[in-house]
């Protein structure tokens, strides 16, 4: 079997996995299922522009934020709801384009600060910009007919359909033109210039496609909360969550922003369950030894000669002489 | 008469007060091989990178096969058949050999197909006696490995113009002769170069013309055989002794 053939059966089941959960799980579970399908769109959609190109993007909450907001004020002013989430899609990915153009032209740590400060910019505007977004307040949405069960599995459905379109844009990429471009330029900027590739092009279509389903979650999110505000969705965790998750898993590989998501909401599940008051903690000291000691990922292990090595060692010493 | 692939007219290059290059006029013929040779900090290496767009100029034009390009990016460049390799090898670390030669066919002069580009990647590399090493890392190599790399990456491009930075710096003798017989073959294939070197063996033993480059400005343009009997240039770069000797090397050899 083909590596990109088994990549695309374990998503395949793990897609199927999360949407079967409400028929063997509760309702707490079914709003897990939601989170991991909505965070794997998260983290796939940071994988373009982090993983991929390698520059290491803060933007995500400005992004899923906009989203948010774009689509409950469309849907407020009676846009379907389905058609707002486009809405926000397309405005956010225009929004990624134009403002890429210029912070692109950073590199490293400058593009990194540039990235954050666009989240607290973004916050700022829609916060103090009362007489559209309520403000402080915070926004109804308006609530999607039916009892709890259905709204979550209409949305379990929701974010599991997102996620995939992704991950087809993602495998798409991956096999074409734009996505060995943007290893190359990943790999070394000025030799990917030198060799004929459009960087600024195809820097910003990076950043565009890491913005755009940031903003189709966004939107969804909103309809799916029934209510928004400023902090909640412009928040500084989830823009570095996200970036964590795809490099647990593995930055740059089709497969690992969604193990990377999975593993790190479990451990944080397990961890709130266990250790009320230290559990953030905790998190961050295991998110800092994961990349200290694992920066090619989960995925970049070589899990045969570690199997091979842990054998080794467990023979008895004399058998190596 | 062939006509003129690359014309330079006054190119100038300041940063701040400093002119690293000054009205620096020059055309090279299509199939030309030409030295380009000057001390270090003379200005070579930021004449390429004026030529290929990485610095732009502060004054004067640069026309390539007629059309005018002293605007140009790096990629627009590349796109147009002028290639160059770097005197800092710039490989793609963790990318293979075959996949480091494939970016330059795959974006390149030729923008052709993955397959394709890869198909001309291995042409390449078995050129350059680089085909075993097709799948490991390119971080693998040795230094003379990832020149015969560069040089692989630049030819997968179909360039028109190649400048070769100091392809050699670096290499021992042997590795050397091996670099200056590559060149020669990618030579007959009709390509242009423009050797950039100080070393002056390899220019004297390659080059049908030099052109000399001092603090920015061109101070010779001719064959090898004017060139080391021009005063300034022997001031500038050679030193009497030297010249001397490298005549009696081209009189017996």
């Amino acid at each position: 079997m083909t590596p990109t053939a088994t990549r695309l059966i374990v998503f395949a089941v793990w897609v199927i996995v999360l949407a079967s959960v409400p028929l063997w799980a509760g309702n707490y579970f079914v709003r897990m299922a939601i989170l991991i399908a909505m965070f794997s769109a998260l983290a796939l959609s940071w994988n373009f522009i982090g993983g991929f190109t390698g520059y290491p993007s803060l933007s995500t909450a400005a992004f899923f934020g906009l989203g948010c907001y774009v689509g409950a004020l469309s849907q407020r002013a009676g846009v379907p709801m389905v058609l707002a989430w486009l809405v926000a899609t397309v405005f956010v990915g225009a929004f990624a384009a134009a403002l890429g153009a210029i912070i692109l032209r950073l590199r490293g740590h400058y593009f990194a600060i540039g990235s954050i400060a666009l989240v607290e910019v973004t916050r700022l505007v829609i916060s103090s910009w009362g007489s559209l977004t309520g403000g402080g307040d915070g926004l109804n949405v308006p609530l999607v007919q039916g009892g709890p069960d259905a709204v979550a599995r209409t949305f379990l459905a929701v974010m599991l359909v997102i996620m995939v379109i992704v991950f087809a844009v993602t495998v798409i990429v991956d096999r074409g033109r734009l996505g060995f471009g943007l290893r190359c330029i990943q790999q070394n900027e000025d030799a990917a210039d030198m060799v004929g590739i459009d960087t600024t092009r195809y820097k910003v279509i990076a950043y565009v496609l890491s913005a755009l389903f940031c903003g189709t979650v966004g939107a969804a999110y909103a309809s799916w909360t029934g209510y928004i505000d400023p902090t909640d969705t412009f928040s500084i965790l989830m823009t570095i969550k996200v970036p964590v998750m795809c490099l647990l898993g593995g930055a740059g590989t089709v497969l690992g922003p969604v193990v990377g998501t999975a593993v790190y909401m479990l451990l944080e599940e397990v961890l709130w369950a266990n250790f009320l008051d230290y559990n953030r903690a905790i998190l961050g000291a295991v998110t800092v030894l994961l990349i200290l000691f694992l920066p090619g990922g989960l995925l970049r292990i070589d899990y045969r000669a570690l199997v091979a090595r842990v054998g080794a060692r467990s023979r008895p010493s004399g058998a190596a002489a | 008469m062939t006509t003129a692939l690359l014309t330079l007219d006054n190119v100038s290059k300041n940063f701040g007060g400093n002119h690293a290059v000054s009205n620096v006029s020059f055309a090279l013929k299509e199939g030309e091989i030409v030295g380009l040779i000057g001390p270090n900090g003379a200005g070579k290496t930021t004449l390429v990178n004026v030529i290929t767009g990485v610095q732009r100029a502060s004054n004067g034009r640069i026309r390539f096969v007629g059309v005018d390009v002293t605007e140009q990016r790096p990629y627009q460049a590349a796109r147009r058949g002028l290639a160059r390799t770097f005197q800092i090898v710039q490989p793609f670390p963790a990318m293979t050999v075959l996949e480091n030669v494939a970016a330059g066919a795959l974006f390149g002069g030729a923008q052709a197909s993955r397959a394709h580009a890869t198909e001309v990647a291995r042409q390449q590399l078995e050129f350059v006696g680089l085909a075993g090493f097709a799948d490991r890392p390119a971080s693998a190599l040795t230094l003379a490995g990832r020149k015969r790399l560069e040089l692989a990456k630049s030819l997968a491009m179909q360039p028109k113009l190649l400048m070769l930075d100091e392809v050699n710096a670096g290499l021992n003798a042997s590795e050397i002769d091996g670099a200056l017989a590559l060149i020669r073959k990618v030579a007959e294939r009709g390509i242009t170069i423009l050797v950039i070197e100080h070393l002056m063996k390899v220019v004297m033993s390659l080059a049908q013309r030099l052109l000399v480059l001092h603090h920015g400005q061109l101070i010779a343009d001719g064959v090898p055989n004017e060139i080391v009997d021009d005063p300034r240039v022997i001031e500038a770069y050679l030193g009497g002794k030297f010249a001397r000797r490298l005549k009696e090397m081209r009189r017996h050899g």
